[in-house]
């Protein structure tokens, strides 16, 4: 240990008491969060705690406690205390692990927990030879030294396990850095580059495109510098009505030209689950909105003719080039769902038909003129969230190495074995073996015992 | 035979056992603790056959997905690892008493999850948030965490007990005599705490991932999040106490014990008073 005197506000960083209180705290603090709701308007909590309650929790930032000042401080501190911490252990850590094991006094094997004696019916020389081979036949190398009456071995496992922990503490680091990396607010208000990270959405209409995004909270606009189109959007449902799938079909475009992604297409189906990145934004199926207009496809299978266009509801529609009116003349909806329709339709001869179709399904209409095909479709806008987060791989660097570290910290442990030889007689060796292990020391003393056995025999 | 019938035999078994291991606490009998494990694994085996009865009978019915997917399920599911990790246990260290402490959980979770109101035993189809591969890795890396703890909570109880025994100078013949040693039991509450830290660790991780695959956040402070890493708080300062304060004993047992609440209340308290997007206890 080093002798000069301690700065105190060193000490008080570094001392474990104070990671205790944190960790405490910290815990504690966090329940708030989960009890009082929060992002809510300024409204809601004048309502639910009154006013007076209400312009306190205000100042102490409780509605977004989680982003506040004095939990980010504490954040703060408590990174401040892991480093210092680990900055204060490191050294010795790194100490145990180069230690001269070589200049252990033998009066301190001999009073190691883990030893055993064995004698062996050879020489010094040839002895030694044995007992270092039979313990490289099991992994263990030894180094060699010279010592008062004797030979000393010493060999060493997982010296570096040592270190386990402090990969666990560099790994919450590594973690909280890539929070920052990746946070919006940072990015705005220090960078002065929101476009660096951000987290928004976007409502596209189906066959519309987008190439702006808006922020969350701030609702402020984000040029994405490409832009991305709404193919279609759809719902698949279970027999029991339950929602399956929210499908979107979009391409992305630069220049007004569609992009081939890395899978070689150009149109990509995003799901939940399933989203999309292109150039390091990421496109999330998170909402849609139904309209009341509907994108209706009309094709004469006598002359061929085909139109799609988006119509409204309620509204006679003319098409001479496909030889047909038609319109919309009523809905059975679930919720803002449309799941059939009924049509009025003449190709103007004879009486016009009505009938009921299911949206998103072809419909062969039989009329004296021919036969027609009509599709029609609900017209929705799905609703995207857009991210960009470029601290997301430290993130997950970060939590990669906490597993490893654990691991390592917990069920690894730095092993030492020592072997002092001295020739008591002629041609007989007295080998005092002992060994020593920081965890898991049951474990190591079977080891260590199987490891003497097959010495002796 | 379908899942739910096994489900009712293994419910019966772990009744059972609880029984036995509590009888073998009590009346200190060599045998009732053979029978009692016994139980324990032939419940565990039904119940293991019902879990993968039970996936396969999703199938059928064109669902098709791991039996992991609401609070019933989740309920089983915690009772499975629960016993699995007691087994372990005994088998690994020989202390076969500790059953007492840890069976009831699972007993109480199976039967909970069969006879509570408001738990729907139905196979349901998976909303599309949780279609997702990242489903079973999380499911069931935070519930052998869960397990674990629920054994350090149990294990916790039976060491005051033990201590509040010792401390009246009560001789080894009454109740907790049949208990193991202080020392034994402080060692299997700080190691059953280590590896359910890991899976916890492991837990958060895998969710965290998911959430970043689903919603494009890894971390939202949602209720569940949050008390998942309160509970990391609790286990972390626990660890830090123990290594670099030396706690051990007393304190340790106390703090395994407010670690499971923490744990129970992450895992149930979350869905029925609070909100958020871990909801499946509402259904």
């Amino acid at each position: 240990m080093t002798k000069k005197k301690k700065n105190p506000v060193w000490a008080f960083f570094a001392s474990v008491k104070l990671a205790l209180f944190l960790l405490f705290v910290l815990a504690g603090t966090s329940i708030i969060g989960t009890v009082v709701p929060q992002n809510e308007p300024a409204q809601f909590y004048v309502q639910q705690y009154g006013a007076s309650t209400a312009a306190f929790m205000q100042r102490l930032g409780v509605p977004d406690m989680y982003n506040s000042w004095w939990f980010l401080g504490l954040l703060a501190l408590f990174c401040l205390n892991l480093i210092v911490c680990s900055l204060e252990r490191i050294p010795q850590a790194w100490r145990l692990v180069t230690r001269d094991n070589l200049a252990t006094p033998v009066d301190r094997l001999r009073k190691m927990g883990i030893r055993k004696e064995v004698l062996l019916k050879h020489p010094l020389a040839e002895a030694e030879k044995e007992v270092a081979s039979h313990l490289a036949s099991h992994g263990w190398k030894t180094g060699r030294r010279a010592v008062d009456g004797g030979t000393l071995l010493f060999a060493q496992k997982g010296a570096w396990t040592r270190f386990g922990v402090y990969i666990v503490h560099t790994s919450i680091l590594v973690i909280l850095l890539g929070a920052i990396i990746g946070s919006p607010t940072v990015a705005r208000k220090i960078l002065r580059s929101p476009n660096f990270a951000f987290k928004g959405s976007v409502m596209i209409p189906e066959s519309r495109e987008a190439d702006y995004v808006w922020a969350f909270q701030t609702h402020e606009k984000i040029n994405l510098g490409f832009t991305i189109r709404c193919d279609y959007f759809t719902i698949e449902y279970y027999a029991n009505g339950m929602p399956k799938t929210y499908l979107s079909k979009v391409t992305i475009l630069e220049d007004g030209k569609p992009v081939i992604l890395k899978d070689g297409k150009t149109t990509h189906y995003l799901k939940v689950n399933k989203p999309l990145t292109y150039k390091g934004v990421t496109f999330y199926q998170a909402s849609y909105q139904p309209y009341p207009d509907f994108i209706v496809t009309l094709k004469n299978e006598t002359t061929g003719a085909t139109r799609t266009s988006i119509i409204p509801a309620g509204k006679q529609i003319n098409w001479p080039d496909i030889g047909a009116s038609f319109g919309i003349i009523n809905r059975e909806t679930l919720g803002e769902v449309v799941r059939r329709v009924k049509i009025w339709f003449t190709d103007n001869k004879d009486k016009p038909s009505r009938f009921w179709i299911e949206t998103g399904r072809e419909a062969i209409i039989e009329r004296p003129s021919g036969n027609f095909s009509l599709m029609t479709k609900q017209l929705y806008a799905t609703g995207l969230q857009v991210t960009k987060d470029p601290g997301v791989w430290f993130v997950y660097v970060g939590c990669g190495m906490m597993l490893l570290g654990l691991l390592v910290a917990f069920f690894m442990s730095h092993r030492k074995v020592w072997a002092f030889l001295h020739e008591e007689k002629e041609g007989e060796t007295v080998v005092l073996l002992a060994g020593s292990a920081n965890k898991n020391k049951l474990g190591f003393e079977k080891r260590f015992a199987s490891l003497v056995g097959s010495l002796q025999r | 035979m379908n899942s739910s019938q096994l489900f009712g035999i293994t419910t019966l078994a772990y009744l059972l056992s609880s029984a036995f291991y509590l009888a073998l606490f009590v009346f200190k009998n060599r045998k009732l603790g053979s029978v009692a494990s016994l139980l324990a694994i032939a419940g565990v085996l039904v119940q293991t056959v019902a879990l993968g009865l039970r996936w396969y009978e999703s199938y059928q019915i064109g669902i098709g997905h791991a039996p992991l997917t609401n609070m019933y399920e989740s309920l089983v599911f915690f009772a499975w690892c629960t016993t699995l990790f007691y087994l372990f246990m005994e088998f690994r260290f020989k202390a076969r008493v500790v059953g007492a402490f840890v069976m009831p959980f699972a007993f109480v979770a199976m039967a909970y999850a069969s006879f509570a109101k408001g738990i729907n035993q139905e196979i349901s189809p998976l909303i599309p948030a949780l279609q997702s591969n990242w489903l079973i890795a999380h499911v069931i890396t935070c519930f052998i965490g869960y397990g674990a703890f629920a054994a350090a909570g149990g294990l916790g109880l039976m060491y005051l007990l033990k201590k509040r025994a010792n401390n009246r100078n009560l001789s080894a013949e009454t109740l907790t005599g049949s208990l193991p040693e202080l020392r034994v039991i402080d060692d299997l509450i700080y190691k059953t705490i280590v590896f359910g830290f890991m899976w916890l660790s492991a837990g958060i991780i895998t969710g965290a991932v998911w959430a970043n695959e689903a919603w494009g956040t890894y971390w939202s402070w949602d209720p569940k999040e949050t008390w998942s890493i309160i509970t990391w708080f609790v286990y972390a300062s626990t660890l830090h106490a123990r290594f670099t304060r030396g706690w051990s004993g007393t304190r340790i047992a106390w703090l395994a014990i407010i670690g499971f609440i923490a744990v129970f209340f992450t895992y149930f308290g979350v869905n029925f008073l609070l909100s958020g997007l871990h909801s499946y206890g509402a259904s």
